[in-house]
């Protein structure tokens, strides 16, 4: 990789030079309308159906029709979640989870304004779901359930596939947010009763600006931009064309590397965790450590602030993400850890490390090497903080007036 | 991530006066947890004269808080308590040479912490009686509580009152919609429905007919209406030409090279076509040279 360690791999990843390489020719040469009937459009219809079929791979999809190329994961979020409730008009509730993306907890937050009832399931400490909750929540007023597979902050899984098959049962429709799984965990959903999932290309190595929808054949569907004939009707609009074919060529990768992602990237993680923790007191991880992606490790630094430790690992080449308030510039620190009951001065200290294939193990310990003085020196300026240790009591030793 | 001025980043990476000052007699604790930015503020004040001999702190927060507490402790150290208690945040911002506006709002704790410390100092106890809430104007660092309260005070209605009042939705306009909510909220309890498609006052037909010298002397006098409010941000303004519809101006001091620049002159132009009551263009003097070169 270019300059620095790139530990933010949840955010963005680079883009694989393979990927830049299928995608250069359709800037250039082949930059054909795909819906055209002439040569020029034809070789890049052709293109997209290898690409279509890339991804019903990866995916593990009964057809390559299911696939929905959309312009990003948070348009494959509204287009599920609108088209459930505007197929089903009597229905007026809709289950989801407190812990979900922005894509779908602000689309929510509008719905209740429209009127509809959200319920929003809780999680324990460990960032886990009461299945129970969710049992005696389903019913035939709720036209859809959206629950994350893989959260973007702490890596937690849902088991969304025994949750399928719950609202299966109940006569329910299913979407997964799975932007954050797709790639990193091997995926059937032939074998699964999700009836759509959102992927987005930019978080397994294919560019920014490029998603899917999956839509299980026979699923009520509404589009959310009607217009032309692409994709069947089911989202208008030319062809991301260029995009697409990377997305393509990025899912066949993934495929391939995803032994390496369940051992070695995970390996990786593994030793970059457990040798921060060995070095550095008053940390601990969040979520839930054995049943989280093999890539992300979020280590909570209490009595210290996140944005503060990003600036000096930043100083060092080191690129790493935090849930404190002042990283995302609002007033409350990362919705993930509140929800886990993390007190302020743990979540405000939170800091993710993503990794990706692209990493390597002796990047993995400069950043082991590097994180313990900085988490020391940012502890001598903090008010809990004397001595080596947190002071007595530090909740009553420091109180201080709000301001 | 952030726009810091260098200044603020060589305060974060190299902080002054770092740790708690040996034989303090004053101590201030502020802020807050849920923003995670708290301050610890110990003085030494020498009994006698009141002057401040040595200031420490203590910060649990982001590299602007603590760029700020280290810009804070330097600023008093060798004030008397009185001098030190006329710093304001706006004091400490422009020793770091600006901070970003959402970073105005939670970080800059420095007045609050001399207050607090200053009433420990002389046995008196401290409350602090400014209330903030969620920032909803980023553009020009404007909270909930703010809103809510000047369009109680000012019974006002719409978001161009809201704007013309506090400065929120006067930028980008994604806040339009939080300030719309706020409005409601406002307006039910007086017993109103917020209209959105309301207009702000009357609206002003233009009025033309004045001489051009007449024309020029109400454009200057117009200036001088809103120079105040530029004033009060470090900057100012400066008619250079009047060209028909085209007005020139020369922004000045904190004004120049602002980011905010462009939304400053929308703001100068708005007034001074209400004003006129004609349609005219404020430009920046640098266009006229511009287009003086162009010969256009
Ligand atoms: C879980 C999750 N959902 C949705 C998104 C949004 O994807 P996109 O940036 O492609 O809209 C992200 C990306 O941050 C994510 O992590």
């Amino acid at each position: 990789m270019a300059d620095g360690i790139y530990l933010d791999n949840n955010a963005t990843t680079m883009v694989a030079p393979e990927v830049v390489e299928a995608m250069l020719p359709f800037f250039t040469e082949q930059f054909g309308n795909p819906s055209s009937l002439h040569q020029f459009g034809d070789k890049v219809g052709r293109a997209l159906k290898k690409a279509r079929k890339q991804v019903q791979a990866l995916l593990g999809a009964e057809h390559d029709s299911e696939i929905i190329f959309t312009s990003c994961g948070t348009e494959s979020d509204s287009t599920a979640i609108l088209s459930a409730l505007k197929a089903q008009p009597e229905r007026k509730e809709i289950i989801t989870t407190v812990v979900e993306h922005p894509a779908v907890l602000t689309l929510c937050e509008q719905l209740e304004k429209d009127g509809y009832i959200v319920h929003y399931l809780k999680v324990d400490k460990r960032g886990r779901l009461d299945i129970q909750e969710y049992y005696d929540l389903l019913s035939d007023q709720v036209a859809i359930v959206s629950v994350m597979w893989a959260n973007n902050e702490s890596g937690t899984l849902f088991p969304v596939e025994e949750m399928a098959e719950m609202a299966r049962s109940a006569g329910v429709m299913f979407h997964t947010d799975a932007v954050q799984a797709v790639g990193k965990l091997p995926i059937d959903l032939k074998e699964t009763s999700i009836d759509m999932l959102s992927l987005s290309g930019h978080k397994l190595h294919a560019p920014k600006g490029i998603g899917v929808l999956y839509l299980r054949r026979g699923v009520r569907f509404r589009p959310l931009l009607r217009g032309g004939h692409q994709e069947r009707g089911r989202r208008a609009g030319t062809e991301n064309a260029t995009s697409i074919v990377g997305l393509g060529k990025a899912c066949e990768m993934a495929s391939e590397a995803m032994e390496f992602e369940k051992s070695f990237v995970r390996a990786m993680r593994d030793r970059l965790e457990q040798g921060i923790l060995s070095q550095v007191s008053h940390c601990f991880v969040t979520g839930d450590p054995n049943n989280r992606l093999p890539n992300t490790c979020n280590i909570a630094f209490e009595y210290i602030e996140g944005e503060a430790i990003l600036l000096l690992l930043n100083k060092m080449g080191i690129a790493a993400s935090s849930g404190s308030a002042c990283t995302s510039g609002s007033l409350e620190p990362s919705h993930v850890m509140r929800a886990m009951d993390i007190p302020f001065t743990a979540a405000h200290g939170s800091v993710r490390f993503s990794l990706s294939r692209y990493n390597t193990m002796e990047e993995i310990e400069r950043v082991i090497e590097a994180v313990p003085p900085i988490v020391e020196q940012l502890r001598k300026l903090s008010p809990y903080w004397a001595d080596g240790g947190p002071v007595e009591e530090p909740e009553k030793a420091f109180a201080p007036k709000y301001a | 991530m952030w726009d810091y001025s260098e200044k603020v980043k060589e305060h974060f990476f190299a902080p002054r006066n770092a740790g708690a000052v040996d034989g303090a007699n004053a101590v201030g604790d502020v802020g807050s947890l849920s923003c995670g930015d708290a301050l610890r503020l110990t003085l030494k004040v020498d009994p006698e004269s009141e002057t401040i001999l040595d200031a420490g702190f203590q910060t649990f927060g982001c590299g602007s808080a603590i760029a700020s507490s280290s810009a804070l402790t330097e600023i008093i150290k060798g004030m008397n308590i009185d001098a030190a208690l006329q710093v304001s945040n706006q004091d400490i911002a422009d020793y770091l040479d600006g901070l970003p506006p959402e970073k105005m709002h939670c970080s800059v704790m420095g007045r609050e912490a001399l207050q607090a410390a200053v009433a420990n100092y002389r046995g008196e106890e401290w409350v602090d009686d400014h209330e903030e809430g969620a920032l909803i104007c980023k553009c020009f660092a404007v909270d909930a509580v703010m809103i809510e309260e000047t369009i109680r005070a000012n019974d006002l209605s719409t978001v161009e009152e809201v704007t013309n009042y506090t400065k929120a939705g006067g930028g980008c306009s994604a806040c339009h919609e939080g300030i719309e909510e706020i409005l409601m909220k406002v307006m039910d309890e007086r017993g109103e429905t917020f209209d959105p498609t309301a207009v702000a006052g009357e609206i002003k037909k233009p009025t033309s007919g004045l001489t051009n010298l007449q024309r020029m002397k109400r454009i200057e006098e117009l200036l001088e209406e809103i120079r105040p409010n530029l004033q009060r941000d470090h900057g100012d303004v400066e008619l250079v030409e009047v060209d028909g519809k085209y007005i020139y101006v020369k922004m000045i001091g904190a004004c120049a090279g602002c980011q905010m620049a462009s939304t400053t002159l929308g703001g100068i132009q708005q007034h001074l076509a209400e004003g006129l009551g004609e349609f005219i263009q404020v430009l920046p003097a640098e266009e006229l040279a511009r287009r003086a070169a162009m010969g256009a």
